[in-house]
C-alpha cells in the first residue's frame, strides 16, 4: 500500500505535474473509502502545497471536516453546539456550520501512520530548521522508506550543513529498509556508521538478520563499532554523572568540613543550614518576582549572599546559645544539635507548611549542551559543578592566605596558645562555625535548583555528608574534595550494575568497612592532637 | 654513695635494639637502644621532646616502632597489643595520673589486681579473702588505707599518683614503667614516693623516667639521658652530670 | 578490718522500679480483662496495647542505656536491632496466616505471591515454628551486633565516628529493607497477622498476656543488666567508658568487653522489637529510619543515663507525651521533642532519675575524713 503511495508521489514528482489546485487536493481527501483517502493523503503531501501541513494536521487530529452539502472541506473546532469553521486555503475563518450538516473526515491507524510520514517529508522542507531537524530525526528513527523521496529533495535543498548531515544519515537508514541497489545500501551503512545511537545500531543489527549477502558482515560491523563507541560514552556519561553528583556532595560536605572537621563540632543540624538556604532562594525569588520582575532572572544570583547570610547567623546563634557549652562532649553535642534540627524542620513546616516550594529555574541554567551528540550535559548541573568548585576554592583561599583562616586554624590547633596572642577565640569559634553554617546555606540555593525545596530536605544529605568528611578525613579540604569526588563517581558506577538502592547501600558498607581500616580517613592527620 | 659504672644484673629483661619511631617523617627516635636488667631500677632522664614517652609508648605497644626489635626476657613486644603485653607483666605509670575516677579506691585496686581478664571471668568474679588482703596491704603501702571508699575523683594530684602506682603493684608485673610520678608534687611527697619506688624496685624492675634531678638523685640508681630519640649518656648521675655532652645539651641551647 | 565496698545488684532505685513495675504489669491486664466496660477502673484494650507499647520501648531504651550509659557506645543504629527482632517475629507471624491470606496460598504470604514467587526463599525456612523465630530474635540482632562490633572495636572506632557508622549501617538496612526483591515485603512491611501460638492476635485476652510478657521482659532484662553491670565486668565497662587506654594497659581487652555488652545490648532490643509487633501488629523499614534511633537515645538521656531504670522510665514518659501531644497539638510536638534534646543534653546532664534520687555515675560514697586526714598527713 505504502509502495503504491509511494510510486504515485514519485511519478507525480518525476512528471512535474504540480497540482495547482491546492483545493481541489485538499477536497479530494473526504469521498471514498479508506482506500482512496490514502491515494488523495499521498497526492496532497507530494503537491507541497503550503496548505498540506496544516490539512494533514487536522487530519489526523480529527478536526477536518466536509461539508455535506457541497463536499467542501473544512478545518474545524467545537463551538457550543456549532462547529467554527476554517477554509483551509488561506486559513480564513469561514463561519459556523451546525453539526448535522458536517461530517468528520474518519481515519484508521494505517491512514494515521502515512500522514505522519507524510508530515515528515513536508516539514523536511519546513521554513523552520527545528522542525526539519526533528523530521530528520523521525525518518532516521523509523527508517522509513516512503520518506526517501521527500528527503532526498530536502537534502539537495539543504543550506545548513549540519541538518544536511542529519539528513543524510537519515535517507540511508530510510534506503536500508528501501528496494534500493545493494551498493547503495552498502553506502548507508557507510553513513550510519558514523552515527552514535542505540537506535542506528537497532536498526542496523534488524537489518543484518533481513540479508544474506556482504551487507550482512558490513552492517553487523557497523553496529558493532557503534556498540562500542557507545559503551565507551557510557562511561564518560557515567563520570560526568558522577562528577554532578559530587559537585552536589562537596556543596552539603564542604561546611560540615569546617564545622566538623576543623573544630570537631558535629553538627547534626548542617542538613537544616542547607534546607534553610534553600528556603532563602524560595523566598528572594518571591520578592524579586514582587517588588522587581525584571531581575527575575538574577534573583539566584541574589540568593546567594543572602542564603549565606541567613544560615551564617543561624549557625553563629546556634554556636552561641547552644555548641559552646557543649565544647570536649562530642556526644553531647550530636543530641543537642539534632534536637536543634527538628526544631529548625518544623519551624520551617509551620511557616511555609509541609508540602514542597517551587523554585523557578532562569533561563540561564536551563537547557543542555551536547557532547558528541551523545552526551547531553543539562546547564543547571554544569553551573552547579562550577559553582562547587568555585565555593571550595574560595575556601580555601579564605583558610590559607587570610587572617581570618590564620586565626580559625590557630584557635583550632592550639586554643591556650591562640589566646595568649590576643585571638578572641570565643568569636573566631562563632565566626567558623557560622562560616561553616553559611556555607551550607549555599549549598542549598544550588540545591534549590535539583531538589524539592521542602522542610526534609537536608535530611536526605546528612548522612551522605558525614561519610563524605570522614571518608576524606577530617581536618582536610583536600580530603572532603578527594571523598566527595570518589563517593560519587562510585555510586554513579555501582548504579547501572546494582540499581540505585542498592548501589547506594554498597557505598554504605564501602565506607563503614573502609573506616573500620583507616579510622581517620583518606587523607588522616597524624598527631597527638587528633586523639586527644 | 656507691657508683654503679656497670650494669651488674646478670640477666637482661627488657632489650631495646635501633628502636626507631617516626611521626610524618620526624623522629621521635632514633636507633634507640636500652638494655635493662632482671631487678634493676633504672632513671630515664632527657629534655622536653627526647622521646622518653614514646619509648614508653613502643615498650607498652601503644606505638608501633618502624625499625628495632623490642625484647621482654625472649618475647618481642613489638607483636603484641597493649592488653597482652600488660599480661606478660609489664605496668604502666602515665605523664597524667590516670585513675578511673568514678571508682571508689579499692574498686581501682580490685580492678588492677591479677586476674584472669576475660569479660566471663569479670562477670563471675567474686572477691576473696586472699585477694582481700592483697588490696588492704597494696592500700596501706601507698598510704591510702583511710581513703578507700572515696572516689577516686575526690583524691588529690599527690594521692591520685599514688593511687596509680598501687594499681601496678596490683598487677605484679614484672617490668613497671613509671612516667614522671613526681611532677606537680609536694617537696614531701616526692620524697614518699620515691620511698616508695625504691621499695618497689627490691622485688621488680622499674623504668623511671624523671626530670626532677633531686628525685632522681634520692633514687641513687644509673641513670640515662635521652636526647633526640637516642641515648646520650649512661652511668651514675654525678658522671652523667659532668658529662660534656650532656652539659651541651641541657645548658647549651 | 575494713569491709570492702560491694555494688548491690539492685540498688534502691532498681527496687522500686520492679515493684511498680510488677504492680503495672498485673493491674494492667487485670482491670481490662475482669473490671466492668464503662466502669472507672476499667481499662481500655487500646490502653493495654499502648502500654504495652512503652514498655517494648522501654526496654529498647534499657539495652541502649547499658551500652551507653555504662561503656560509653552510643549507638545511634539499635533501632536496628530492635527492627530485626520485630522482623523475626513479623515472619513468623507471617507464616501462621498460612492459607488466610487474600489469594489463600498456604505456603506463600501474600507480598510473595503478589510478586509471583514461586517458592519460599530458604530465609523464610523454618519460621512456622516458633521456637526457631524465638532464637532468631535474638540470634539475628546478636549476630549483626557480633560482626559489625568485631569490625569496629577491634579497629578502635570510637566516640562520635561510631556513632555515625551506626547509623549509617541502620540507614543501609531501611533501603534494603525497602526493597521488594529482598523478600521483606518492602515497602509494606509485614502485616495483616492472624495468630500467635494458635491465639487470635487481636483477642483481648491475647493482648492482655503479650503486654504481661512485655512487662516480664522488661523486668527480666532489668535484672540481667544490673547483674550485668554490678559485677567486675560493669566496673570494667565503666572504666573503659571514663579511661579506655588505662584500662587496656591494665591488661583488659577492651574490644572483647565492648563486644559483649554491645552483643547482649542488641539481643535485647531485639527481644523489645518481637514483643512490639504481634501488639501494634505490623513492622515495615520505617523501624530502621535513623531518626527512630536517635530518638531512643534521647529517651535513655531524659530518664538518665547510668542507672537503667531511669532509661525505662524515660521511655515512658517521652512516649506517653508524645501520643498525648499527637493527638493534642500535632504541630507542636516535634519542637518539644526538639526541645528535650537540647534541654537534657544542656541542663539535665542527669535525666529524670537525677531528680529522683541525687544520682550518681557510680555507688558514691561520701568522702570520709579519714581521706583527708590521710591528705593532710602526707604533707
Ligand atoms: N602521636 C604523635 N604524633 C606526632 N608527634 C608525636 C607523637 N608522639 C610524640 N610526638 C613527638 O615526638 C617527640 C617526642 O615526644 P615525647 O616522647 O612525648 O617526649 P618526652 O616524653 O621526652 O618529653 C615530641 O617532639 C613529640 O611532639
Ligand atoms: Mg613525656
Amino acid at each position: 500500500m505504502r509502495s503504491l503511495a509511494a510510486i504515485l508521489m514519485l511519478l507525480l514528482m518525476t512528471c512535474g505535474v504540480w497540482a495547482s489546485d491546492a483545493a481541489q487536493l485538499i477536497n479530494a481527501l473526504a469521498p471514498g473509502d479508506f482506500k482512496e483517502r490514502e491515494t488523495a493523503i499521498s497526492a496532497l503531501a507530494a503537491s507541497g502545497a503550503e496548505e498540506a501541513a496544516p490539512v494533514l494536521q487536522a487530519l489526523s487530529g480529527g478536526n477536518l471536516y466536509v461539508r455535506k452539502s457541497d463536499g467542501k472541506v473544512f478545518i474545524a473546532e467545537t463551538r457550543g453546539d456549532a462547529l467554527a469553521l476554517t477554509d483551509p486555503v488561506g486559513m480564513a475563518a469561514a463561519g459556523e456550520g451546525a453539526k448535522a450538516d458536517i461530517e468528520k473526515i474518519k481515519i484508521n491507524n494505517n491512514l494515521r501512520r502515512l500522514i505522519s510520514n507524510a508530515l515528515g517529508g513536508l516539514t523536511m522542507v519546513s521554513t523552520d530548521p527545528a522542525a526539519r531537524r526533528k523530521a530528520a530525526l523521525s525518518v532516521l528513527k523509523s527508517g522509513d522508506p516512503a520518506a526517501l523521496p521527500s528527503l532526498e529533495k530536502a537534502i539537495s535543498d539543504e543550506k545548513d550543513a549540519g541538518l544536511a548531515a542529519l539528513m543524510k544519515q537519515a535517507a540511508a537508514a530510510a534506503t536500508l529498509r528501501s528496494d534500493r541497489s545493494d551498493a547503495e545500501k552498502m553506502a548507508a551503512i557507510g553513513v550510519l556508521k558514523e552515527r552514535t545511537d542505540r537506535d542506528t545500531a537497532a536498526l542496523l543489527t534488524a537489518f543484518a538478520a533481513t540479508t544474506d549477502s556482504g551487507l550482512k558482515d558490513a552492517a553487523t560491523a557497523a553496529a558493532q563499532s557503534i556498540e562500542s563507541t557507545l559503551a565507551r560514552w557510557a562511561a564518560v556519561q557515567n563520570v560526568w554523572y558522577g562528577l554532578s553528583l559530587s559537585s552536589v556532595l562537596l556543596l552539603a560536605a564542604i561546611g560540615l568540613a569546617i564545622t566538623f572537621g576543623v573544630m570537631g563540632v558535629i553538627n547534626m543540624a548542617h542538613g537544616e543550614m542547607v534546607m534553610l538556604g534553600a528556603y532563602t532562594t524560595y523566598v528572594v525569588q518571591g520578592m524579586v518576582a514582587q517588588h522587581a520582575p525584571g531581575l527575575l532572572p538574577y534573583a539566584l544570583l541574589l540568593a546567594v549572599p543572602a542564603a549565606f547570610l541567613v544560615s551564617g547567623s543561624v549557625g553563629v546563634a546556634l554556636e552561641r546559645c547552644v555548641i559552646r557549652f557543649l565544647y570536649g562532649r562530642p556526644l553531647e553535642t550530636l543530641l543537642a544539635t539534632w534536637g536543634v534540627s527538628l526544631v529548625l524542620q518544623q519551624a520551617v513546616r509551620s511557616i511555609f507548611g509541609p508540602t514542597n516550594k517551587e523554585v523557578t529555574t532562569p533561563a540561564w541554567m536551563s537547557g543542555s549542551v551536547d557532547v558528541g551528540g551523545v552526551l547531553s550535559l543539562t546547564m543547571n548541573r554544569i553551573v552547579i559543578l562550577a559553582f562547587a568548585l568555585a565555593v571550595f576554592a574560595g575556601l580555601m583561599m579564605l583558610m590559607k592566605a587570610s587572617t581570618a583562616g590564620l586565626q580559625m586554624r590557630a584557635v583550632t590547633q592550639n586554643r591556650p596558645m591562640a589566646n595568649a596572642m590576643g585571638i578572641r577565640s570565643n568569636w573566631v569559634d562563632a565566626l567558623t562555625f557560622g562560616l561553616g553554617s553559611g556555607i551550607a546555606g549555599l549549598a542549598g540555593v544550588a540545591l534549590s535548583q535539583i531538589d524539592n525545596v521542602s522542610p526534609n530536605l537536608g535530611q536526605s544529605y546528612i548522612i551522605d555528608s558525614f561519610l563524605v568528611v570522614v571518608f576524606g578525613g577530617v581536618g582536610n579540604l583536600w580530603g572532603t574534595l578527594a571523598g566527595a569526588v570518589t563517593l560519587g563517581v562510585a555510586n554513579k558506577f555501582l548504579e547501572p550494575f546494582a540499581g540505585a538502592v542498592l548501589g547506594k547501600i554498597l557505598i554504605l558498607i564501602a565506607v563503614i568497612l573502609f573506616i573500620q581500616k583507616r579510622p581517620r580517613g583518606l587523607f588522616a592527620l597524624k598527631g597527638r592532637w587528633v586523639e586527644a | 654513695m656507691i657508683a654503679l659504672e656497670k650494669p651488674q644484673f646478670a640477666e637482661t629483661l627488657l632489650f631495646l635494639e635501633d628502636v626507631t619511631v617516626t611521626f610524618d617523617g620526624f623522629r621521635a627516635l632514633n636507633k634507640l637502644g636500652l638494655d635493662v636488667g632482671r631487678g634493676e631500677m633504672r632513671a630515664i632522664i632527657g629534655p622536653n621532646g627526647a622521646g622518653k614517652t614514646t619509648m614508653m609508648d613502643v615498650i607498652t605497644g601503644k606505638t608501633r616502632p618502624d625499625e628495632g626489635r623490642v625484647l621482654f626476657g625472649d618475647i618481642d613486644l613489638t607483636r603484641l597489643d597493649e592488653a597482652a603485653i600488660a599480661n606478660l607483666g609489664i605496668g604502666r605509670k602515665f605523664q597524667k595520673p590516670t585513675v578511673f575516677e568514678n571508682h571508689s579506691v579499692w574498686t581501682n585496686l580490685e580492678l588492677a589486681l591479677k586476674a584472669n581478664r576475660s569479660p566471663w571471668a569479670s562477670l563471675r568474679w567474686v572477691l576473696g579473702g586472699e585477694a582481700r588482703d592483697k588490696i588492704a596491704a597494696t592500700l596501706e603501702r601507698i598510704n591510702l588505707l583511710p581513703a578507700f571508699a572515696s572516689l577516686a575523683g575526690d583524691l588529690s594530684h599527690g594521692q591520685k599518683q599514688w593511687l596509680e602506682i598501687g594499681m601496678l603493684l596490683m598487677q605484679e608485673p614484672e617490668l613497671l614503667l613509671v612516667d614522671e610520678p613526681v611532677a606537680g608534687m609536694t617537696d614531701a611527697e616526692t620524697e614518699k614516693t620515691a620511698h616508695l619506688l625504691r621499695n618497689i624496685a627490691e622485688t621488680r624492675s622499674v623504668v623511671v623516667v624523671e626530670h626532677d634531678m633531686e628525685f632522681v638523685r634520692a633514687l641513687n640508681v644509673r641513670v640515662t639521658v635521652l636526647h633526640e630519640g637516642s641515648v646520650l649518656a649512661e652511668g651514675n648521675l654525678d658522671a652523667v652530670q659532668n658529662n660534656q655532652k650532656v652539659i651541651d645539651v641541657y645548658l647549651g641551647r | 578490718m575494713i569491709q570492702a565496698p560491694v555494688t548491690p545488684i539492685l540498688g534502691r532505685g532498681g527496687v522500686i522500679f520492679l515493684v511498680l513495675l510488677l504492680a503495672v504489669a498485673i493491674l494492667v491486664p487485670v482491670l481490662n480483662l475482669f473490671a466492668t466496660p464503662g466502669s472507672a477502673l476499667h481499662v481500655p484494650d487500646y490502653m493495654v496495647t499502648l502500654i504495652g507499647k512503652y514498655l517494648c520501648y522501654a526496654l529498647l531504651a534499657l539495652a541502649v542505656d547499658l551500652v551507653w550509659g555504662f561503656c560509653g557506645i552510643l549507638s545511634l543504629g539499635h533501632g536496628a536491632f530492635f527492627a530485626l527482632g520485630g522482623y523475626a517475629m513479623g515472619m513468623y507471624l507471617m507464616r501462621q496466616i498460612g492459607s488466610r491470606g487474600v489469594y489463600g496460598n498456604p505456603e506463600l504470604p501474600d507480598f510473595m505471591v503478589f510478586l509471583n514467587w514461586k517458592e519460599l526463599p530458604w530465609y523464610w525456612q523454618g519460621f512456622e515454628y516458633f521456637p526457631f523465630a524465638l532464637l532468631m530474635v535474638f540470634l539475628v540482632p546478636g549476630a549483626l551486633a557480633f560482626v559489625f562490633g568485631w569490625l569496629a572495636f577491634r579497629s578502635r572506632v570510637t566516640g562520635v565516628y561510631l556513632s555515625i557508622i551506626t547509623q549509617a549501617m541502620t540507614f543501609a538496612l531501611l533501603l534494603a529493607f525497602f526493597r521488594n526483591d529482598m523478600g521483606f515485603g518492602g515497602n509494606n512491611g509485614l502485616t495483616d497477622f492472624k495468630d500467635i501460638l494458635g491465639f487470635p492476635v487481636q483477642a483481648s485476652t491475647t493482648r492482655a498476656v503479650l503486654y504481661f510478657c512485655s512487662a516480664l521482659a522488661l523486668g527480666g532484662c532489668f535484672i540481667l543488666a544490673r547483674r550485668i553491670v554490678s559485677s567486675k565486668l560493669g566496673l570494667v565497662l565503666v572504666s573503659i567508658r571514663d579511661a579506655e587506654s588505662r584500662t587496656r594497659f591494665l591488661g583488659y581487652r577492651v574490644e572483647h568487653y565492648k563486644l559483649f555488652v554491645f552483643t547482649v545490648s542488641a539481643m535485647m532490643a531485639g527481644l523489645a522489637g518481637a514483643l512490639y509487633v504481634p501488639q501494634v501488629g505490623i513492622i515495615n523499614p520505617s523501624e530502621f529510619s535513623p531518626e527512630n534511633s536517635i530518638e531512643t537515645v534521647i529517651w535513655t538521656a531524659f530518664g538518665g543515663r547510668g542507672t537503667l531504670w531511669g532509661a525505662a522510665l524515660g521511655a515512658i514518659v517521652v512516649n506517653a507525651a508524645k501520643s498525648w501531644f499527637t493527638g493534642l497539638l500535632p504541630d507542636a510536638w516535634l519542637f518539644i521533642l526538639g526541645g528535650l534534646f537540647i534541654v537534657v543534653t544542656l541542663f539535665m546532664p542527669k535525666g529524670l532519675a537525677g531528680i529522683f534520687s541525687g544520682w550518681r555515675w557510680a555507688p558514691r560514697p561520701p568522702v570520709t575524713e579519714a581521706a583527708k586526714v590521710s591528705t593532710q598527713a602526707a604533707e
